[in-house]
């Protein structure tokens, strides 16, 4: 049912936890559905410097997870947001048709955590408190 | 050291040696049709019947009462529209509950196209049908009661012999899905008011594809296939002979065991488990009954995690394990039964089955109640829900 490498990234994912100081965090997902992931950046000078995720989720949506936040890690902006659902699954080799929707709740989760941050770096420079992103809670 | 633990009996159990020794010979020595009236008929004719009397016993019927069928899906849609059909004239009313196996429950929502009437009762947060409303929607035209005996979900066993009492009462047939219970609970139809029963022999260390439906002497069906005449003609179709005797053994061996109670080791095993989950793991929930339950289940939501997730995990360690959550099913949704005893959707989605077997030792219960607990803490490390600290790094 799944390729070796979403086994593999789902028995030891890569970047799993929280950033405490994150620049850009973002929620994508639904409890309800099943899937949620969270994604944690550090951005130094339009790069991502590092990057961290939390999921709830099955096999799928742990291995993608895993596999977007190595992929967007050390990259900028620009280009993480071009990293694609399609880049994602190919990545993996593959996912099952009916968890194809997990390599979309991982491109989302990167453009959700970067829009965190440009937004919060544009109200920095208007002067508006950043307001910290609330947790959800199941 | 990883162990190979086996604990999904609900969904199939290997085939007991002795079933597959009493089989063999009917696949190429005694291969006969049993419809022949020579030698090699004759012998595969007797072996049927024994098979026969065999699963009759179990439930303490007459043989006469059991019709084999290619298993237990096809036993329910023969109880269901059999019925029915039978019945069309008297009224075109259905009665079932929110828990049933899809077997039942698309069976009565294809009758519900097909110009029939289906209720499906509510279950309570333990999964039992009320009484009370099984009695208020019993109706003039009301023709059968379908209500499974134990689910194989939350392992909820239902009141058999109040709802099959009223139906009774009421002149309503009865019928009861035991896939989960027969060969598991002692079942008596000289006792129990059931009128049609389905079983399957691969839930009892039988092969798959042989099923069995009890049907009381005096109720009439209509079959589903039509042909050869055989099952009383009832079930059409050179019977499966090898499969019929491997269910009547694994029948007479069910049997033996709930005579011996060994059933007893079974629970034992069953409440050291759920014990120990409930007492090792935090923010877990115990699905179904705590003693109303089949004796080899045990059946679990556990929040901030997903099932998937869970059982690959315990499988990579040997454990094998079931879960309701939407992603082991393919669909969006969690399981049915999970919603209908009202667990929210993403409590829903953290449900795990453990089913032990008459070989589960308390070595395997040891392995897992060390292995489990370890899975659900590293999974909900990687959660963003349910953190009572930050996890810096895992």
């Amino acid at each position: 049912m799944y390729s070796e490498k979403v086994v593999e990234l789902f028995m030891n994912p890569k970047n799993v936890g929280r950033i405490e100081d994150a620049d850009g965090v973002g929620t994508v997902g639904n409890p309800v559905c099943g899937d949620v992931m969270k994604i944690y950046l550090k951005i130094e000078n339009g790069r991502i410097v590092d990057v961290k995720f939390e999921t709830f989720g099955c096999a799928a949506a742990i291995a993608t997870s895993s596999m977007v936040t190595e992929m967007v890690k050390g990259k900028t902006l620009e280009e993480a947001l071009k990293v694609s659902n399609k880049d994602v699954a190919q990545a993996l080799g593959g996912l099952p048709p009916h968890k194809l929707h997990c390599s979309l709740l991982a491109e989302e989760g990167i453009r959700a955590a970067i829009e965190d941050y440009l937004s919060k770096s544009k109200a920095n420079e208007t002067g508006v408190d950043n307001k910290k992103e609330s947790e959800v809670a199941v | 050291m990883n162990r190979s633990v086996y604990l999904d009996h609900s969904a199939t159990t290997p085939v007991d040696r002795r079933v597959l020794a009493a089989m063999t010979p009917y696949f190429s020595q005694d291969f006969g049709n049993p419809n022949s009236l020579h030698a090699w008929g004759r012998k595969a004719r007797e072996a049927v019947d024994e098979a026969r009397n065999k699963v009759a016993g179990l439930i303490n019927a007459d043989p006469a009462e059991i019709i084999f069928t290619g298993g237990g899906s096809e036993a329910d849609n023969l109880a269901i529209k059999g019925v029915v059909f039978a019945l069309k004239e008297k009224g075109r009313h259905i009665i079932t509950s929110a828990t049933e196996h899809h077997a039942v429950l698309y069976t009565c929502e294809w009758l519900g196209k097909e110009g029939f009437e289906v209720s499906v009762l509510p279950v309570d947060g333990e999964g039992f049908v009320k009484i009370d409303e099984l009695e208020r929607a019993i109706r003039p035209d009301t023709v059968l009661v379908t209500i499974h005996f134990a689910n194989n979900e939350i392992g909820t066993v239902q009141p058999i012999e109040e709802i099959g009492a009223l139906c009774r009462a009421r002149g309503v047939l009865f019928h009861t899905d035991a896939v989960q219970a027969a060969g598991h609970i002692p079942i008596d139809t000289k006792t129990l008011p059931i009128d049609l029963m389905t079983m399957a022999a691969h839930k009892m260390y039988g092969p798959k594809g042989v099923g069995a439906l009890y049907v009381r002497k005096g109720v009439k069906i209509e079959p589903l296939i039509h042909g050869g005449g055989q099952e009383r003609g009832l079930r059409s179709g050179t019977e499966n002979t090898a499969g019929m005797v491997g269910f009547g053994e694994a029948a007479a061996l069910a049997m033996e065991r709930l005579k011996k109670g060994e059933v007893d080791n079974e629970r034992r095993l069953r409440d050291r488990l759920i014990d120990g989950v409930l007492e090792r793991i935090d923010d877990v929930l115990l699905t179904g009954h705590r003693t109303k339950r089949l004796p080899f289940h045990a059946s679990f939501c556990f929040r901030y995690i997903e099932g998937e997730s869970l059982l690959l995990r315990l499988d990579a360690l040997g454990i094998g394990a079931s879960s309701g959550s939407a992603c082991t099913s393919g669909s969006l949704e969690p399981s049915h039964v999970l919603l209908a005893i009202g667990l929210p959707h993403e409590i829903a989605h953290g449900s795990l089955r453990l089913s032990l077997g008459k070989d589960t030792s308390d070595e395997d219960i040891d392995y897992t109640l060390e292995n489990l607990p370890k899975v659900v803490e590293s999974l909900r490390a990687m959660s963003p829900y349910g953190k009572k600290e930050v996890v810096r790094h895992v």
